[in-house]
């Protein structure tokens, strides 16, 4: 592992709904290394969404740090915190506004940050995510869910961040057009040297895209392990063996 | 460019220019909008009203405000001599003051709209995005002004501005806006917190940006559609001041003023009051069938 | 055996501004007591092939087909009392989302009380033991607790659950469970797979699965319908799915990331226009 590029320490999340406390994230700690790919897994309300909204500022931190390189984060968060960090949403009928054609959506970041040229920087972001430059003034509804989520992408990428957080891209979308994103998603941290920090509930997902991974369970993380672990079924706690056997399918044999 | 592949390029697919997408977009609006025939009645009543309020000097036959023959010309039926819709106690054509009128009436609804809507987007849309003590001054704010009959709140204005046409504009204005800001905080908690809106601000977009850029857009067509069907209620409630005395002044050919005017008449010369009485209608009723209509395309909630 | 369900030739329109499509393009199908997968992109019509069985075309689309035989009840022309009588008692529908299908105002008990009343005759008290152990038979530990429970106090899966049982507890002949677990946990799936096979097994009931999700369906059913653009492409036993034959059946296959390691870059679909055809 190169030089670390975010660190995540004692980081809790408690949220208050009318009375109640919720504590979605219970002392969660990680390094991820500079071109990393580290992966999330768990299942709803395990409080992996949570940890990456916290990272952006978008959920209040009740106790612990967060650290980008090396340099400890501060709420709100800077604007050039958001040049270096950019974030993938799950579903991309829901992170595309319905009333911006894709065109103002990729004009947006850049006029925010006063980028040169946008006009030239706008047909590269569509072309680098496979999409023509036919799309541009296209409205979301006008696209498919694979297609909206290469646009996600593309807006997420068009600041050049060096991390990007990925917040289950692919479980809205069917399964052939999960693994073209997947592919999508590979083909530019390797262009670009990104760092991944990837939520998912799909174990195969996080096994194909992540070096490392940490499964979270109620708050907790409940373990860590690689890539090699992980596909050798080399797992310490029943609930991540658990996890492993409900994601290879179903099996009538242990049926009582 | 033909007709046929005019719209072809505003049905394009694949538009290759801002101004293309945009004008699509309006383009698919308007054929389902075109499909409600009602909608399509209320649109020509509102078209009707602003080309009769342009051209009032070219279309009405006679001065609204000057007489004829005070002994002969008084109280002439509808449809005598040229009067199409009859003269009324001073002999002015009725006609001729209803076109007139209608200048005043436009005037009623086009201020309240550039005055109200503002006022109810830029107040709603705060307290939802914000939250917290903004949501609640501004929400308390809007529900005091929500506690006030609109009338009575107006007639007290106008006591104490003075009657006139100006004042009951400012009056109607200020006592319309709250039920927008309502319904814009409403749509700004629906969306206040999903994704395209975490997307703008992972951007570092500035608060200002994403309410005026992302929320108000997606508030705007059910503020528009609600203030469009107010319209009717508004231009009754500038009669209804017109009526007791405290909005236009006479000479002036308002249309609630002309209707009380005319109401000692009402026995025997029933046109006299009956004919504004008709115009309110009618306007009135254009107003909330465009609104209806307006919801049907711009709302996808009253999508059936 | 004669089939419990035939399906010949079954189309579908939806009336559209460029005129009629046909989103369901001629999909014939037998179905005994048997788990029946249907796969899917979005959009291949598998849905709609499960709406139209139980009658529920959304308006303004048409169901037309040769034949739609319901153990021995035509269903083409059926009336609204017979489709009464059918859905519920013996053919219904598990949906994707149980927000959407309980009645958040009522409580779980009641709901399922309502949905025996049109079924058998019986006593009030009968039909609420009934419906508290068909409860338990979904796996839900307290059935007391859950039978006086807002749908709202609920988790996903216990709602899923619920929902299931609802649906079970008139033990109709026929389930179509439309992507009945893919909002579910992974671990919470197969507990309603479990419950959705001993059914089949024990009760003998003919189950349609429809899902996008290859790997489950190939794990869990006996027979898969695999569907594109409409139409049926290729009907295999569910164990012989490695050995499938059509491009599209194998591009399904092969898309999936693996965790014990797979190809880098994932293979993608190559679509073919003459499969549609």
């Amino acid at each position: 592992m190169g030089a670390v590029m975010l660190s995540v320490a004692g980081l809790e999340v408690t949220f208050r709904r009318s009375g109640d406390t919720v504590r979605a994230v219970r002392g969660v700690s990680f390094d991820v290394g500079r071109g990393e790919s580290f992966g999330i897994v768990g299942e709803s309300g395990s409080g992996k969404s949570t940890v990456l909204r916290a990272i952006c500022g978008l959920a209040p931190t009740s106790a612990g740090t967060i650290g980008l390189k090396g340099a400890t984060l501060s709420a709100p968060r800077q604007a050039d915190f958001y040049r270096a960090v950019q974030m993938v949403f799950q579903d991309p009928y829901a992170s595309l506004h319905p009333r911006h054609t894709i065109d103002s959506v990729l004009s947006e970041p850049l006029a925010i940050h006063g980028f040169d040229s946008p006009e030239q920087r706008i047909e590269q972001a569509l072309t680098e995510v496979g999409l023509g430059p036919e799309f541009r003034f296209r409205y979301p509804h006008q696209l498919s869910g694979g297609q909206r989520q290469r646009v996600a992408v593309a807006r997420a990428l068009i600041l050049e961040p060096e991390v990007l957080l990925l917040d289950e891209p692919t479980s809205a979308l069917d399964a052939s057009i999960q693994a073209e994103v997947l592919n999508l998603l590979d083909r530019l941290r390797s262009e670009r040297g990104l760092t991944y920090i990837m939520v998912s509930h799909d174990l195969a997902v996080v096994a194909h895209m992540c070096d490392r991974l940490m499964v979270m369970q109620n708050g907790l993380a409940v373990e860590e392990l690689t890539r090699s672990a992980l596909s050798a079924h080399q797992a310490t706690t029943d609930y991540t063996r658990k996890l492993l056997s409900a994601s290879e399918g179903y099996t009538k044999a242990d049926a009582p | 460019m033909t007709e046929v592949s005019r719209r072809d390029w505003l049905l394009s697919d694949r538009p290759a220019s801002r101004r293309q997408a945009k004008l699509g977009q309006a383009y698919r609006t308007w054929l389902s909008f075109r499909t409600n025939w009602l909608a399509m009645v209320g649109l020509a009543i509102v078209v009707a009203l602003i080309v009769v309020a342009v051209f009032a000097d070219v279309i009405a036959p006679y001065d609204p405000v000057i007489g004829g023959d005070l002994r002969t010309e008084r109280f002439l039926p509808p449809l005598t001599d040229g009067h199409l819709l009859g003269t009324d106690d001073l002999s002015r054509d009725i006609f001729s003051r209803i076109v007139h009128g209608s200048r005043l009436t436009l005037m009623v609804v086009v201020l309240v709209a550039v005055i109200a809507t503002p006022i109810g987007l830029l107040v709603g849309t705060s307290a939802g995005y914000f939250g917290g003590w903004v949501d609640t001054v501004l929400m308390r704010l809007t529900d005091i002004f929500l506690a006030f009959p609109r009338l009575i709140l107006a007639l007290a204005f106008v006591a104490a501005l003075g009657p006139g046409i100006e004042n009951a504009i400012i009056a109607i204005a200020i006592t319309s806006w709250p039920p927008y800001a309502r319904l814009a905080r409403a749509e700004t908690l629906t969306i206040r917190d999903s994704d395209f809106i975490n997307a703008a601000r992972l951007q570092g977009a500035s608060s200002a940006r994403i309410l005026w850029g992302h929320v108000t857009p997606l508030c705007l067509s059910s503020v528009i559609i609600r203030v469009t069907l107010d319209m009717a209620g508004i231009i009754l409630t500038a009669a209804g001041l017109g009526f007791l005395g405290l909005g236009a002044q006479p000479p002036q050919p308002e249309w609630g003023a002309m209707i009380a005017s005319g109401r000692r008449f009402i026995i025997d010369q029933w046109w006299v009051a009956t004919m504004p009485g008709i115009a309110i209608f009618i306007v009135s009723l254009g107003f909330n069938l465009l609104g209806d209509g307006l919801r049907d395309v711009l709302d996808p909630k009253a999508r059936k | 055996m004669t089939p419990l369900l035939t399906v010949k030739d079954l189309r579908i329109t939806f009336p559209t501004r460029q005129g009629e499509t046909e989103v369901v393009r001629g999909v014939s199908f037998t179905l005994g007591r048997e788990r029946l997968g249907i796969v899917g992109e979005s959009g291949s019509g598998k849905s709609q092939t499960g709406r139209a069985i139980l009658g529920l075309t959304p308006p303004p689309g048409r169901a037309t087909a040769e034949v739609l035989n319901f153990d021995g009840t035509d269903l083409r022309h059926a009336s609204p009392a017979t489709w009464r009588k059918l859905r519920g008692a013996r053919m219904s529908m598990v949906m994707q989302d149980p927000k959407f299908s309980l009645n958040p105002v009522m409580t779980i008990g009641k709901q399922l009380m309502e949905a025996l009343k049109f079924g058998a005759s019986e006593s009030r008290a009968q039909a609420r033991v009934r419906a508290l152990a068909m409860l338990e038979a979904v796996q839900i530990r307290d059935p007391e607790r859950v039978f006086r429970a807002y749908p709202h106090e609920l988790s996903g899966g216990m709602g899923q659950r619920a929902m299931i049982a609802m649906m079970l507890v008139t033990e109709p002949d026929l389930l179509i469970a439309d992507e009945p677990t893919s909002a579910l946990d992974v671990t919470v799936q197969i507990e309603v797979l479990r419950i959705l096979d001993r059914l089949v097994t024990d009760r003998g009931m003919g189950l349609i699965f429809i899902s996008h999700d290859l790997r489950l369906v190939s794990s869990f059913c006996d027979r898969v319908l695999v569907m594109y653009a409409g139409q049926v492409v290729e009907e295999l036993a569910a164990r012989d799915l490695a050995k499938a034959q059509h491009p599209y059946t194998r591009g399904l296959m092969n898309c999936l990331p693996k965790i014990a390691g797979g190809q880098r870059p994932l293979p993608t679909l190559e679509r073919d226009a003459a499969w549609a055809r």
